[in-house]
Parts: structure tokens; C-alpha cells; sequence
């Protein structure tokens, strides 16, 4: 076969149908990594036009340019959108359209989660937008602090938008981390060790798993407003004993990791694009990977920081604050890596690199100052003045919008295979820089001469108009620098001069292919030795091209790639892809509809929404698989693989696991809030105990025993090709059993809307049950698999996913039974 | 309303602590900025690597940064410490946070009833604060006495605040507490001894 043959036949194979329609029923990592990065830039837009009215408003004291009420809405939806909207998913977009290309592979683990991850995006993105578009936008602070933000204080719908619409958006970040994660650790071009892998793919997966451990308190946080909002169960209200600091804790155990969350990634492209420019290779890898990694463990044990003025004692603040100033040596560590790199080589100061420098003076004058409001005392003085304002933006301006400019501008060669034609970029670069330092830096001087964040206006005689005015004029400078690089890259994008291949002479795996790159990536995969593949051989695009890698014949129709050891990278199976659809979306609108019937309080819709959702998941899980064995699968370069779906950890085996992991963070947020409430909430203890029942817990327990032996009867007699139909009935049996002694619990549990007590064990006894229920149906849907002839001994996947969503509902069921009971038996 | 001009000790002993971090910052900002723009210099030979990670990784990066933020976080506790230590013979007064506004009670209250949105107290001696709230959350902040601290609803937070000479010192709610909230503000006076004495025992309002 020739290359082009090749090249058509791939084509053929992984292409997206073609114009508009292609839009909805694309899978392809490099559509959608690319429909991330635009729609999240559109928000990046929206965001920034809100900043411009808000310092519009404040450039003179007394100004009437927006009232109070809509000022509210202005600052609330410039921080929302900023963090949810853009940030993370040009993250996302980044990482989805980068990934697979880096690690010589052709797609992420899951097309269609990637699909309905951008879609969930999409139409949760919309809610939010139309809130705005309504004049009805979330008004109390992106941090939406209750009571403020609770059903006596703000009983419009305002916050409803906030809570369910930032859900819906959080379903496509919880999507794709666990894709990355599993993308990261299985997917990658055969030899390509972890030690091999480009530096940016470590970023990626420590940010996907912070993502899963980082964002379900927020989820848990949102759910629990919402249930306080519309149904009054009073988590935060301190007389019916909830607490309104439970919210700030939930709140910052997210917002802390977010931080990182959004600058990690942009790290990884200052550690892939820094020794490029500077045409060396990257000073310390070892050390940056460890750094990255303590930088993820520090970045969940200072979340506290954010509230040294609620008055927790000394000693614990102490101890955050410790925590706070320590989380800089590992970016202490990176940036001078960084620098010790430039000095290791000869930098350039092309385009990229201007960035990076605005980078370096910027993100260290915001790491500066936040040490300094890491110590405690002169926290207590600046915190919630436009200081913290002026902090915040230096770290994520710094420390994400250069570093994703520099990206922007490094890639697009890539993305569209052109060279940059008008230099608006340079002038572009230089107005932003010059007109963000103006703006923040004379907020700092505002925020210590005591200028409150989140004041609407403020008298002459404050003495901060010139300041003010100052900052506003300087903002202009910096929305046209901005809005000029925007339309450099459109023009970049419209007027095509076309360029070389890999115009940066970089060494990783993403430049050797077609520039744009094909559908497909890679014609057939390389056989990685080194960390900068492309830089060892020079000839590896043609070379994979012409068919000298692994899987470089198509066998029929199939979308094929390889997963490999996490460790060594040794192949292991051949993964097949489905190929082009629109259950993605279908589902993303049908998820969106249950979001929607709980915003407008059309709650009769909201469980047919549940039972479609359920009935799109069964069909896309029913459409992968297989009735015959196919035995050992011819991969190339003389290698033998089996498929993915007949080892015994096909890729939902690993979705899940990672899943769970998101999971088990929501549960244990969910416990950590019970014992808060329970220790620090004024109002315990509660009027009326849950009377202990001997038999609930000896029945549900036993239940939850008995299943996963069960569960591994059913797997055992998978393996020896025996019927394993009624054990695992028997196991559907014993997980019904816990789910009755669950809604016995939440029969039986006091008011729920009498105290926070009763409330809580509502939450549990539901999150319990509703996880009984998940398995049950899973373990009906296996049962009738095995019927069908979809499992054999070796195609004994599905039982094992099976098995592992058992036992966590076994251990979480028996969590719930034991500390709803335990407490209520010893009292 | 500048935390750099304080009028007590809390305050100044913050405004010190700025005054340090500055300067630690701009020689920090200096010294990161200066060895960036020397990697752009020509340079005869390259440097071997391993040297360049003890320089750059160990030396700076661990050994550098370790060693400042250790002596600012040694700073920093032993300030917050001498901030919130108990103090002996304080005044103690009582501050309740609302939408409509501050309501403060004084020891005594037999004589002397509650104020609204002006708290006075005796200058030259530490006054206790307990700090609470009736709705939302509110912030108790006197930019020139103090930092501040949360009134936060079910729960009591106290603050130490001085003032070294008799005066009046803006006072504002600092947790944005939404509409009104511009205008949440207080007053605090600091009175001398005699007149301390008047406004216990009700003869000043």
C-alpha cells in the first residue's frame, strides 16, 4: 500500500461527515479539542466585555453607568464565566485536540464521552448566557456565599441559574478528565514508558485527577444550596442546624485545587514550548514531575486560606498558612527550572516567548503576592478589597492567559498547517502587557487604601479617583491589545499562507504528522525509544506515513488504536473505536432537559428526564461489544494483541475506576460535611434522633456482604465459561435488599426540614440508595448481555465493571447504614 | 480608610509587615527578572547540565525559595500570635451585624444602652470586640485600628482593636452583603478617660 493509498483509506475510515451536519455527530478528538478551544474563547469574550463595563462603572466616583443591582450581576458573571466557562474548558480543549497527537495515538479513550462532554458544555453554557441575556444573572459573587446566596435572602431564580447551570457545565469537566486519565495511562504509542512521555502529558494527568478529587465537593455544595433553596432543607441555616460555613469549606476545597487546576496545564505549555524556543531540552524533567505532583497534594491542604477572617483559631489558621506559603517552593522550583533552561540555551524571542516573558514578570509578581496574603495577619487587613482583586488576576492572568497565548501562537502552525501573515501578534502582545499592568497594579494601591472589592461606586473624597481612573483607561488598553491578537488569530485563520511542517524544529510526536493534521493523526503509530521522538529521526513522518509503524493496514472499517501498559508502554490491545454519531448530543439535550425541569421548577418532567437519560446510557453501552471471540489481533512489526473488549480490563473498566475515584471524593465531602455540622454547627444537637432499627442495619450490612462474594461467584464461573446467570441474580438480590433498607432509613430519618440532621440523612440514605439502584441496573443490563451472548470467558469485561460498581455501593451502602445508625444507637 | 496610616497597634504592626513584604518582593521581582533577561545574552559554551540543575533546581528552587518563606512564615505566625493573644483588662464591647446596619452594646448596659453604626471606645486601651451577626455575613473592619474579621450568623468571632489617641476611625462591613452594601458602614470613636466615663454612665448619647 503507498502512503496515499494509505492516506485514503484512513480518511475514509476516520473522517467526520462532512459541513454542518459533521458539527453534531463528530467524535473526533481534534473537532471537538478545537470546538472546546472556540466556544470556550467566545466566553473569554463575553467575560472580558463584562470586565470593560465594570471598570466602565468605577473609572469615576458616582457614576450611574450601571445601577446597583446590575453591577451585582456584572461582577458575579465576569468571575463565573471566567472560571467555569473559559478557563477550564480551553483546558480542556487544549488538552483534547493535544493529548492523542503527543502520545502518538489517534484518539482519546472515550470519542463519544468527549462528545457529550463539549455538548453538556455547550447547552449548560447557553443557560448561563441566557440568564444574562434575561437581566436574571447570579448576583452574590462567583463564591456565592449563603445566606446571602440562600432561598430568605435571594429567592429570585438568579442563583438557581448559578447552581444547576454550573452542574450541568461541571458534567463535561468530570467527562473529560476521566477520558484524559485514562487516555494518559492506556493510550499511548507503543514504548513510550512514563518516563518517556512529554512533559505536558504529566501536567494533564495531574490536573485530570485533580479534577476528579477537586471538583465534587462544589457539586455536592451546589446540590445541597439548591435542596436548602427549593425544598428547604436547611444546611446552611444556622437556627435549624446547618451552618453557613459548611458552603465556604465545600466552596474552597474546590476553589483551592481550581487554582491549580487552571494554571498546572498552562504550565505544561510553558515546559513544552520554553526549551523549544530556547532549542534545548527541558532543565530538570524528573524534578518537574515531582514538583507538579507535591504541587497537587499541597494545592488540597491550603483551601483554608481563603478564610483566615471567619475566625478560625490561630493555631489552625497557622498551619494553612504554612501550608500556603510552602505550596510555592514547587513553583519556585518550576520557574527557575524554567529559567535554568533558557540558560541551558540560546532563546529566541519570537512570538511565543514574548508571552512567556509577560508570563514570567506577571506570574511572579502575583506569586509574590500571595505569599504575602498567605501570612495570616495581613490577610485579615486586605482580604475582600480590590487587592485581592488586583492578586488573583496577576496569578491567572500571568499564570494562564499568557501561557495559553504562548500556546495559541506556538500550535497554530500546526492546527492549520499556515505561517502567521500580518504581525499584529508583537503590537498585540505589547498593548495587553502594557494595559493589564496599569489596570492591577493600581488596584493593589486601591485595595490598601482600603477600596472594597464588589463596591458599586465610591465618594470623591475617597481619595481613589485618580487611581481608579487610571486602572479603567489602562483596562481599554488591555481589551484592545486583546481584541487585537483575537483578530491576528482570525486572520491567521482565514488568510492561509501555507507553511512548513514543524516550524519550530520541536522534538515531540505532535509535529510529526500532516500539518493541519488528518483525521486520523498518525498513518501508522511509532515505536517511541526517547523522550523527543521528531528530534531523533527526522524522517519519522514519512516513515509513519509509509506504513513502517504499528497498525499501518486498516482492517475493514474500523477506527483502531492501541493500549498499552501504564508503566512501560508495552502494547497490550488493540482498542476499536465507534465511529461517527449523534447519541452524544441526543443525550447531552436530554441531560440538559433534567437540568432545565430543575431550574424552572417543572419537577413532574424531571424524572422522565432521569429515564431517558438512563435509556440513552444503556443504548450507548449496548452498541460496544461483541457475540464471537476474535482472538488475537496482527498489530504490525510482528506483534500479536487480543482486542480491548477481550481483556479482562476493557477501557470502561478504567473509565470507571476513574469515575469512582470522582466519586468516592463526592462521598467523602458528603461525610466530611456531616461530621462538620455535626461538631461545629450552633443547633446541634437536633430535636429528634433517628431511632436505631437492629434489623436495617443487620439486613442492609448483610446485603452489602453478601454481594461482592456474590459478584465474584458470577466473574469465577464468567472465567470458567459456566453459567454465571443466577449468581448474578443472586447479587441483583442482594443489592435490592440494601436498597429497601436504604428507603427504610429515609422513611424513618426525622424531618428533613425541621434540622440539618434530618436533612443530611436524607442526602445519605439517597446518595446510598441511588447508587443501588445504578448497580441494579447495571447488573440487569449484564445479565441480560450474558443471555444475549455477549460475554465469554473472554470477553468477561462487562461482569468485572459490574463488580467493581458493586463493591463501591456495597461499602458506600454499608457507610451510610453504619453512620446514620451508630450515632443515633449511642445517643 | 488606609491600612498604611494606622492609628493603633494592630494596624501598625500590619503596615510593618507590608513594608517588609515590599521590599522582599521588588528584590525578589528584581532578581528573577534580571537572571531572565541574562539567558539572552551570547554565551561562548554551554553549560553542563548537571551543574545547571544544582544552580537553578536545588539552589534556587528549593534551597532560595525555602529559606525566604521560612523566615516570613516565622514573621508572619509570631505576628498573628502577638494579634491574638488574650489580653488582661480589656474593654469589652459587643458588635451585632445586620442588613439595616451595626448595633453595638457596652459593659454595663444597665446606664448605658446600645448604639447604632458608632462604636465608641476608651482610646489608649485594648477593647474585645465579639462580633455576630443577625442575617448574612457580614465583615467588622477598621482599616486603621485593625484587620478584620467575619460576623457570621450562629456564630461569635472577637477582634482586638486599639486605638492610641481619642478620635473617630471609619469602620465599613467588608463582605460584599448585596444591595446596600456600599453603605454598610460604621463609625468607630475613641474618647479619652473622662469622657469614656460620660458615655458609660449615659450622660454623652
Amino acid at each position: 500500500m503507498t502512503a496515499l493509498k494509505r492516506h485514503r483509506r484512513l480518511e475514509a475510515i476516520w473522517a467526520s461527515e462532512k459541513g454542518f451536519r459533521g458539527w453534531f455527530s463528530t467524535v473526533s478528538h481534534s473537532d471537538l479539542g478545537r470546538m472546546f478551544l472556540f466556544t470556550s474563547f467566545f466566553y473569554f469574550g463575553v467575560a472580558g466585555i463584562l470586565a470593560m463595563l465594570i471598570r466602565a462603572q468605577l473609572a469615576t466616583p458616582h457614576s450611574a453607568w450601571a445601577s446597583e443591582e446590575v453591577y451585582a450581576q456584572l461582577f458575579t458573571m465576569h468571575g463565573t464565566i471566567m472560571m467555569f466557562l473559559f478557563a477550564i474548558p480551553a483546558i480542556e480543549g487544549m488538552a483534547v485536540y493535544l493529548i492523542p497527537k503527543m502520545l502518538g495515538t489517534r484518539d482519546l479513550a472515550y470519542p463519544r464521552l468527549t462528545a457529550y462532554g463539549f455538548w453538556c458544555y455547550a447547552f449548560g453554557g447557553a443557560m448561563m448566557l441566557s440568564s444574562l441575556a434575561l437581566g436574571l444573572a447570579p448576583d452574590g459573587g462567583w463564591f456565592m456565599y449563603p445566606p446571602l446566596s440562600g432561598g430568605i435572602h435571594a429567592p429570585g431564580i438568579n442563583t438557581d441559574f448559578w447552581l444547576i447551570g454550573i452542574t450541568f457545565v461541571e458534567i463535561s469537566a468530570i467527562c473529560a478528565a476521566v477520558e484524559l486519565c485514562v487516555s494518559i495511562l492506556k493510550y499511548r504509542a507503543p514504548g513510550m514508558s512514563l518516563d518517556k512521555m512529554p512533559i505536558f502529558a504529566w501536567y494533564i494527568l495531574v490536573t485530570a485527577l485533580m479534577i476528579l478529587t477537586g471538583f465534587p465537593p462544589l457539586i455536592l455544595g451546589s446540590i445541597l444550596l439548591e435542596l436548602e433553596r427549593a425544598f428547604g432543607l436547611p444546611f446552611f441555616q444556622a437556627d435549624l442546624g446547618g451552618d453557613s460555613l459548611l458552603w465556604q469549606h465545600l466552596f474552597w476545597l474546590f476553589g483551592h485545587p481550581e487554582v491549580y487546576i487552571i494554571f498546572l496545564p498552562a504550565a505544561g505549555i510553558l515546559s513544552t514550548v520554553i526549551p523549544v524556543m530556547a532549542r534545548t531540552t527541558l532543565l530538570g524533567y524528573g524534578w518537574i514531575v515531582a514538583s507538579i505532583v507535591a504541587l497537587a497534594f499541597l494545592s488540597f491542604g491550603l483551601w483554608v486560606h481563603h478564610m483566615f477572617t471567619t475566625g478560625i483559631p490561630h493555631m489552625g489558621v497557622a498551619f494553612f498558612s504554612a501550608a500556603s506559603t510552602l505550596v510555592a517552593v514547587p513553583t519556585a522550583v518550576q520557574v527557575f527550572a524554567w529559567i535554568g533552561t533558557m540558560w541551558k540555551g540560546r532563546p529566541d524571542l519570537r512570538l511565543p516567548m514574548l508571552h512567556i516573558l509577560g508570563f514570567f514578570f506577571t506570574f511572579v509578581i502575583g506569586g509574590l503576592t500571595g505569599v504575602m496574603v498567605a501570612i495570616v495577619p495581613f490577610d485579615w487587613q486586605v482580604h475582600d478589597t480590590a487587592f485581592i482583586t488586583a492578586h488573583l488576576h496577576y496569578v491567572l492572568f500571568g499564570g494562564f492567559v499568557f501561557p495559553i497565548l504562548a500556546g495559541v501562537y506556538y500550535w497554530l502552525p500546526l492546527v492549520t498547517g499556515c505561517r502567521r501573515f500580518f504581525k499584529l501578534g508583537e503590537s498585540a502582545f505589547v498593548l495587553t502587557f502594557l494595559g493589564f499592568h496599569g489596570t492591577f497594579l493600581a488596584m493593589h494601591v486601591l485595595g490598601l487604601l482600603g477600596q472594597r472589592r464588589r463596591i458599586h461606586t465610591y465618594d470623591a473624597d475617597a481619595g481613589w479617583t485618580a487611581i481608579n481612573l487610571i486602572a479603567s483607561i489602562a483596562s481599554f488598553i488591555m481589551a484592545i491589545g486583546l481584541a487585537l491578537a483575537l483578530i491576528d488569530i482570525i486572520i491567521h485563520l482565514f488568510v492561509a499562507v501555507r507553511g512548513k511542517r514543524s516550524p519550530w524544529g520541536a522534538g515531540t510526536l505532535e509535529w510529526a504528522t500532516m500539518s493541519p493534521p488528518p483525521s486520523y493523526n498518525f498513518a501508522s503509530l511509532p515505536h517511541i525509544t526517547s523522550r523527543e521522538p521528531y528530534s531523533d529521526t527526522p524522517t519519522l513522518p514519512s516513515d509513519l506515513a509509509r506504513g513502517t509503524g504499528y497498525l499501518g493496514d486498516p482492517q475493514g472499517d474500523r477506527r483502531e488504536t492501541l493500549m498499552v501498559d501504564i508503566a512501560s508502554g508495552r502494547p497490550e490491545a488493540l482498542a476499536v473505536y465507534p465511529s461517527n454519531t449523534t447519541l452524544p448530543i441526543r443525550m447531552a439535550a436530554v441531560t440538559g432537559v433534567f437540568f432545565l425541569s430543575l431550574l424552572l421548577k417543572v419537577y413532574w418532567l424531571t424524572p422522565f428526564a432521569v429515564i431517558a437519560v438512563a435509556a440513552f446510557a444503556v443504548r450507548w453501552a449496548w452498541s460496544l461489544g461483541a457475540t464471537r471471540d476474535a482472538g488475537p489481533q496482527l498489530i504490525g512489526r510482528d506483534m500479536q494483541v487480543p482486542l480491548a473488549i477481550e481483556t479482562e480490563k476493557p477501557p470502561g473498566w478504567w473509565g470507571s475506576a476513574f469515575l469512582l475515584v470522582a466519586n468516592a471524593t463526592f462521598f467523602g465531602s458528603l461525610l466530611f460535611g456531616y461530621a462538620f455540622l455535626w461538631s461545629i454547627a450552633p443547633g446541634w444537637p437536633p430535636p429528634e434522633w433517628l431511632t436505631f432499627s437492629i434489623l436495617e442495619v443487620a439486613i442492609g450490612i448483610g446485603a452489602a456482604l453478601a454481594a461482592p462474594v456474590l459478584i465474584r461467584v458470577a466473574n469465577a464461573r464468567v472465567n470458567a465459561s459456566r453459567p454465571a446467570t443466577p449468581a448474578s441474580a443472586a447479587t441483583l438480590g442482594t443489592i435490592v435488599l440494601l436498597a429497601v433498607c436504604l428507603v427504610s432509613l429515609i422513611l424513618r430519618a426525622p424531618s428533613p426540614t425541621e434540622h440539618a440532621y434530618g436533612a443530611t440523612l436524607l442526602v445519605l440514605g439517597s446518595y446510598g440508595l441511588f447508587h443501588a439502584v445504578l448497580t441494579g441496573i447495571m447488573l440487569a443490563f449484564v445479565i441480560v448481555r450474558m443471555r444475549r451472548g455477549y460475554v465469554s470467558a473472554a470477553r468477561s469485561g462487562e461482569p468485572a465493571i459490574a463488580r467493581l460498581w458493586v463493591d463501591y455501593t456495597a461499602g458506600a451502602g454499608t457507610l451510610c447504614l453504619l453512620v446514620a445508625h451508630v450515632p443515633a444507637w449511642l445517643t | 480608610m488606609s491600612i498604611l496610616d494606622p492609628a493603633g497597634p494592630a494596624a501598625r504592626d500590619i503596615a510593618a509587615l507590608w513594608w517588609v513584604m515590599l521590599t522582599g518582593s521588588v528584590l525578589i521581582l528584581a532578581l528573577v527578572t534580571v537572571l531572565t533577561a541574562l539567558s539572552f545574552r551570547k554565551r561562548a559554551q554551554v553549560p553542563d547540565e548537571a551543574r545547571l540543575e544544582r544552580t537553578w533546581i536545588l539552589g534556587m528552587g528549593l534551597g532560595f525559595s525555602m529559606a525566604v518563606l521560612a523566615a516570613l512564615l516565622a514573621y508572619g505566625i509570631a505576628t498573628g500570635a502577638r494579634l491574638t493573644a488574650p489580653v488582661a483588662d480589656a474593654v469589652e464591647v459587643t458588635a451585632e451585624a445586620s442588613l439595616e446596619g451595626w448595633t453595638f452594646g457596652y459593659p454595663g448596659d444597665a446606664a448605658r444602652g446600645q448604639t447604632a453604626d458608632v462604636l465608641h471606645i476608651p482610646a489608649g486601651q485594648d477593647v474585645v470586640v465579639s462580633i455576630t451577626t443577625r442575617d448574612v455575613i457580614h465583615s467588622f473592619w477598621v482599616p486603621r485600628l485593625a484587620g478584620k474579621i467575619d460576623a457570621i450568623p450562629g456564630h461569635v468571632n472577637t477582634l482586638t482593636i486599639r486605638a492610641d489617641l481619642p478620635g473617630t476611625y471609619q469602620g465599613v462591613s467588608a463582605e460584599y452583603s448585596g444591595p446596600g452594601y456600599l453603605d454598610r458602614r460604621f463609625e468607630v470613636r475613641a474618647l479619652d478617660p473622662a469622657d469614656w466615663q460620660a458615655f458609660l454612665s449615659g450622660e454623652m448619647p
